[in-house]
């Protein structure tokens, strides 16, 4: 089995049918971006900016508006994703593209700031800077890692039919439930009013769900189970039985829901930080030439 | 009692309604015989609020009730109230049982019907017809005389009754109007097709409702019914909803109770009610023995009728869906016509008397309707046969055209599944640059799209100046299922051009006239072989229709070589170099083979040097192929095995009768449905496509989304003819969707769904600064609902993907991934064994 990226399918015209945003059009914006930041540094180290490399120079002005220009394009993904224009467009060569150039980011900025950082708003949007393009790498590695993973859990079940599974299962057990003693079918009432998904968002991302009322149910029952011999026909089985059901389809439920929201929490901070940046950027530039 | 009248009308639905209503208008004695206690009992058991079409919508309607697109309610009342309004002359709860003419034996008039039995015998029974009056036996036991018969019966026929002692009682029923009627009951349902099954979970589906439900089936498969309502009832079951007794049938039924056989034997058990389902008889068997003959023993055959929809029973005249026309407007029109026709009006034009008008509009000569019809039937050959009326049907679903010397009728890969007829003139088919092969009047082309349903082979253009008829592939179909001769005729040629274009030029028609002699067509089931590997043969195999895979036994394992769609060969290996056969060749959906003589084919390239280096080429191009794949067989085994079985899968998901589909790449997928939200804002906000759901193997994900087969199931029975192939080879529903769900149901793939167009959005800016509307993507059913234009009713029409046709920069869905993982192939692109050098690598 090859690995994630390294399995392009080729079209027997030998023209590349498919490959994903990282390899898009064969690393073409890897390329660029990489010859941006050789020739940002090449040209860094050549200029001569007395007394030395500092924002306000000529270089530093034309370095802060190729990144501030690189900035807003690269927000403009959002509108990009949505909005459904006709012509011929493509937004994963827009994905490749605002990846590598947003790593390029990283040199562009920092030879900008000359290296002078200090507490004030201008290391404010740099920091901002950092932290989008840090998550962006998070980002990156989930996309790369995470969907294999996202596929095999799922066994080709939607999330809607994962959900009906469970309930389905419940109303089992409501019925099987029936011929319990009061104790016995409080402790599978339990596992029918819990919220199998509450916990909060660390027992979401780390999907463990140490207060699960089906798992605590199915343990107390076995104490019922344990030592006797399952005949066949013991309402308390059958219900030992749905309650084991329950719990593997919580748990690839809870595995599908973890690779899920892993896959979407980063933007939780990309999104609101890349609007902090903007802020902060417009603070930024408005300072400067404010006390020009 | 017995009733004398002029016009006795059978079934009122719209086309026996329509009827009834002009006899009623003209003063004529009539009587109007429905077998349920109200009319139109196909529209009455519509879903409730089903929304009604009018379609064709060019056509105008010419009746004594009105008709517009609505309701089902609405449609109903309507008809009531001019029913009452108009006096017509109603006996519900008559069932016609016997039509018989009280005249004279009619000389010579005698039919045969021939009864097929399930062991496979026939037999063949003859009735001699009598000249009308006819007299009506009905199921009370009156009759009734009538000069004239209309037969409006409509196609649903008979549900097939229960036959043990006691089903006549008053709670065994055929069908099931609102499951939440009964409360507190011991309900059996018999049978376990879709609709006894969908019956018995609707009864049991609230335990509020307290019914104790059982399905009784007679054996211990489910084989009649869809997967999904097999398997909701096997949940059913299990949560103890139902019950279901297997390899059970009834024996007695009485008041309170049945008496089953079942394997245990006989049992007694409670029972307040049985709703029986099992399935309903055609009602072709009931027509045939009142006199009227079929055009052929074709299960979709249609009765034979003059002009004037006469039968082959003088006096007896089937109208509606009977006769082949399922849209309301038709059905009402021709009660109309009928009735007028039998009062003695021969000079009524028929309703679509302007529509074929205007179609002979651009036609550079002036003649009338009925003069160009009949001009077209003598001069193109395959027409011949028909009567005038099939000939009136036949052009509503096509077109005649006008094309001056050297026009284009069209070009090489053009995509197009119509026929062409050349009534004047000659069609030029441009076979290699330069080289122009002559159709000559009479004749026809452009079949072999017709039958491959992929994208044209050659360029045409008119020879001189001509008039050529454009016949639909439905018209197309419905021609050869109706006329014989014209089905010989069009295969006939399309083998002949087919072998002509594969082989290249060189060859002519007069060279293949020996292998034509001994062409045999064949109908491959799927997954069935035409070669085996290790057999011996040397005949020739042409894929006509579908397609095939080719496999190769390597170490014990097949191994999947190639993907051949229709218009590819095989079995030249065999036939130059001797030996037996070197792979199997099998069908990946229901194909049709051209299979042509090994030793014809042998002696013509031995004539035909030009022929046998044709094949020696493709033959040391498949060599190569072979030697690959055992080279590669070593070195990377676990490759091959893994593109063998990726190539199974697809083909098992009927990749092999696609010509374009959607795969995501689950290695690249994340889920973030941008695809559908695509599609949904590239088409009235409605996706079209269902990411999540669908089969996946080894990460390569086949979701719910249309394929665009070659023969595209949809196609098969759509009242309005909807669906069509367009210029990029998709396949879409246009406007005149009546929302039958036909397609739906046919689709085997689940990708058509029926929806309304939902309320207009808010911009894209205005949500993502002010939070207007739901945002990108399909609205929820919740703001739909709350921002629904109020009053108005928005009809549910058939929705599919139609590759985003007509946008520019293509599918939305490909376009709008952001990581790559949505990709739309062919199959011939995607199952080829070039795959695995890439992969190899």
């Amino acid at each position: 089995m090859a690995t994630p990226a390294a399995s392009p399918i080729r079209r027997a015209r030998g023209e590349v049918l498919h490959d994903g945003f990282l390899r898009h059009a064969g690393f073409r914006w890897l390329k660029i971006a990489t010859i941006t930041c050789v020739l940002s540094i090449a040209s860094y180290m050549l200029v001569d900016v007395t007394p030395h490399h500092n924002g306000g120079s000529w270089y530093g002005y034309t370095m802060g508006t190729i990144g501030a220009l690189l900035i807003l394009w690269l927000t403009l993904l959002g509108l990009r994703k949505r909005a459904m224009t006709r012509g011929r467009w493509s937004l994963k060569a827009w994905t490749s593209a605002h990846v590598y150039l947003g790593l390029s980011l990283i040199v562009i900025a920092t030879l900008h700031t000359g290296f002078q950082l200090g507490w004030n708003v201008h290391t404010l949007a740099y920091a901002l800077m950092m932290l989008v393009i840090l998550s962006g790498l998070f980002g990156i590695t989930v996309y790369a890692s995470l969907p294999t993973a996202l596929s095999n859990n799922r066994a080709e079940m939607t999330q809607v039919q994962m959900l009906d599974a469970v309930r389905a299962i419940d109303r089992q057990l409501h019925d099987a439930a029936q011929p319990l003693t009061h104790e016995q079918a409080a402790l599978v009432r339990q596992s029918l009013e819990d919220d199998p998904f509450g916990g909060g968002l660390v027992s979401r991302l780390s999907g463990r769900y140490p207060r699960c009322a089906t798992a605590r149910a199915q343990a107390a029952l076995r104490r019922w189970t344990g030592d006797t011999p399952d005949t066949g026909n013991d309402p308390l089985e059958r219900v030992d039985a749905l309650l084991e059901r329950k719990q593997a389809m919580l748990a690839r439920l809870r595995r599908h829901l973890k690779l899920k929201a892993l896959l979407e929490i980063w933007l939780y901070i990309h999104v609101p930080a890349t609007f902090a940046l903007l802020a902060a950027l417009t603070a930024h530039i408005v300072s400067v030439f404010f006390y020009w | 009692m017995n009733d004398r009248v002029r016009i006795a009308i059978v079934g009122s639905g719209p086309a026996g309604l329509s009827a009834a209503a002009r006899a009623a208008a003209l003063g004529l004695s009539h009587l109007l015989i429905e077998k349920t206690d109200h009319l139109s009992d196909t529209i009455f058991k519509y879903q409730k609020g089903k929304h009604v079409m009018a379609t064709p919508s060019q056509l105008v309607l010419r009746s004594d009730c009105d008709f517009e697109a609505g309701k089902r309610e609405s449609i109903l009342d309507r008809w009531n109230g001019q029913a009452d309004a108009q006096a017509i002359n109603i006996a519900y709860n008559a069932e016609v049982k016997a039509i018989v003419g009280t005249g004279d034996p009619i000389a010579g008039s005698i039919q045969k019907i021939v009864e097929r039995k399930r062991d496979g015998t026939s037999e063949t029974k003859e009735i001699q017809r009598f000249a009308p009056p006819y007299r009506l036996t009905l199921n009370d036991g009156r009759e009734v005389i009538a000069d004239a018969v209309v037969m409006a019966i409509g196609t649903q026929g008979n549900p097939n009754l229960m036959r043990v002692p006691g089903a006549d009682l008053p709670h065994v029923q055929y069908q099931l109007d609102d499951p939440a009627e009964y409360n507190d009951e011991h309900i059996f349902v018999v049978g376990t097709g879709d609709a006894g099954i969908e019956n018995a979970l609707g009864l049991a589906a609230d335990e509020a409702q307290g019914n104790v439900v059982t399905i009784l089936n007679r054996s211990t498969e489910f084989a009649s019914a869809k997967a999904a309502n097999v398997k909701a009832l096997m949940t059913a079951a299990e949560a103890g909803r139902l019950a279901i007794m297997t390899e059970s049938t009834t024996a007695k039924v009485e008041p309170g109770f049945i008496t089953l056989d079942s394997r245990d034997g006989e049992v007694k058990l409670k029972c307040d009610r049985i709703i029986a389902r099992m399935g309903s008889a055609p009602p072709r068997a009931f027509v045939e023995s009142c006199g009227i003959e079929f055009t052929s023993g074709d299960r979709l055959a249609f009765p034979k009728l003059s002009p004037v929809f006469e039968s082959t029973a003088p006096g007896i005249f089937v109208i509606g869906a009977l006769a082949g026309y399922p849209l309301i407007k038709h059905c009402m029109n021709q009660g109309y016509d009928v009735v007028e026709y039998i009062n003695g009006n021969r000079d009524l034009k028929p309703a679509d008397e302007p529509i074929l008008a205007a179609k002979f509009a651009g036609l550079p000569e002036k003649k009338s309707v009925a003069e160009w019809l009949e001009y077209l039937r003598a001069n193109v050959s395959i027409l011949e046969g028909l009567s005038p009326l099939q000939m009136r049907e036949f052009m509503l679903d096509s077109e005649v055209r006008a094309y001056r010397s050297g026009d284009l009728i069209f070009e090489k890969f053009d995509p197009g599944s119509s026929l062409f007829g050349i009534a004047r003139g000659q069609a030029l088919v441009e076979v290699a640059s330069g080289v122009e092969i002559p159709i000559d009047q009479g004749s026809i082309f452009g079949e072999v799209g017709l039958i491959s349903g992929r994208r044209r082979g050659a360029t045409v253009r008119a020879g001189a100046d001509s008039i050529m008829v454009e016949v639909s592939r439905t018209a197309a179909l419905k021609l050869m299922s109706s006329n014989p001769p014209a089905k010989r005729a069009i295969t006939r040629i399309s083998t002949e051009r087919q072998l002509l274009q594969m082989f290249g030029a060189g060859l002519t028609p007069a060279d293949l006239a020996d292998i034509l002699d001994t062409a045999e067509i064949r109908t491959v089931k799927a997954g069935e072989a035409i070669l085996t590997e290790g057999d011996i043969g040397n005949d020739i195999y042409v894929i006509r229709v579908g397609s095939m895979i080719v496999e190769k036994k390597i170490g014990g394992k097949n191994v999947f070589l190639s993907y051949l769609p229709a218009g590819s060969y095989v079995g030249e290996m065999a036939l130059i170099a001797g030996g037996p056969r070197t792979a199997t060749v099998k069908a990946t959906v229901k194909s049709e083979v051209i299979r042509l003589n090994g030793d014809a084919f042998a002696r013509l390239m031995a004539a035909k040097p030009a022929l046998l280096e044709r094949a020696r080429r493709d033959m040391a191009a498949r060599q190569d192929v072979n030697a690959f794949v055992e080279s590669r067989k070593d070195s990377f085994s676990t490759v091959v095995d893994m593109y063998s079985e990726t190539a199974k899968f697809l083909v098992d998901n009927g990749i092999g009768e696609a010509t374009d589909v959607l795969l995501i790449d689950e290695h690249l997928c994340v889920g973030c449905d941008n695809c559908e939200k695509a599609c949904a804002d590239s088409h009235d906000g409605l996706s079209r496509l269902d990411r999540e759901a669908g089969r996946t193997y080894a990460h390569l994900h086949v979701p719910t989304s249309c394929r665009h087969c070659e023969h595209p199931h949809c196609m098969a029975d759509c009242p309005p003819n909807a669906i069509h192939r367009g210029p990029d080879g998709e396949v879409f529903i246009d406007d005149s969707c009546i929302g039958c769900g036909n397609c739906q149901r046919n689709c085997p793939y689940g990708v058509i769904r029926m929806d309304s167009v939902p309320p207009k959005k808010p911009g894209l800016l205005s949500w993502m600064f002010f939070g207007a509307g739901p945002g990108p993507g399909e609205p929820s059913k919740k703001w739909r609902y709350k921002n629904a234009e109020s009053g108005v009713e928005k009809p549910k029409k058939a929705i599919k993907c139609d590759m985003c046709s007509g946008i520019e920069g293509g599918p939305a869905c490909v376009r709008a991934c952001p990581t790559g993982a949505a990709i739309r192939v062919a199959p011939e692109d995607f199952l080829t064994v070039a795959r695995l050098g890439g992969e190899a690598r």
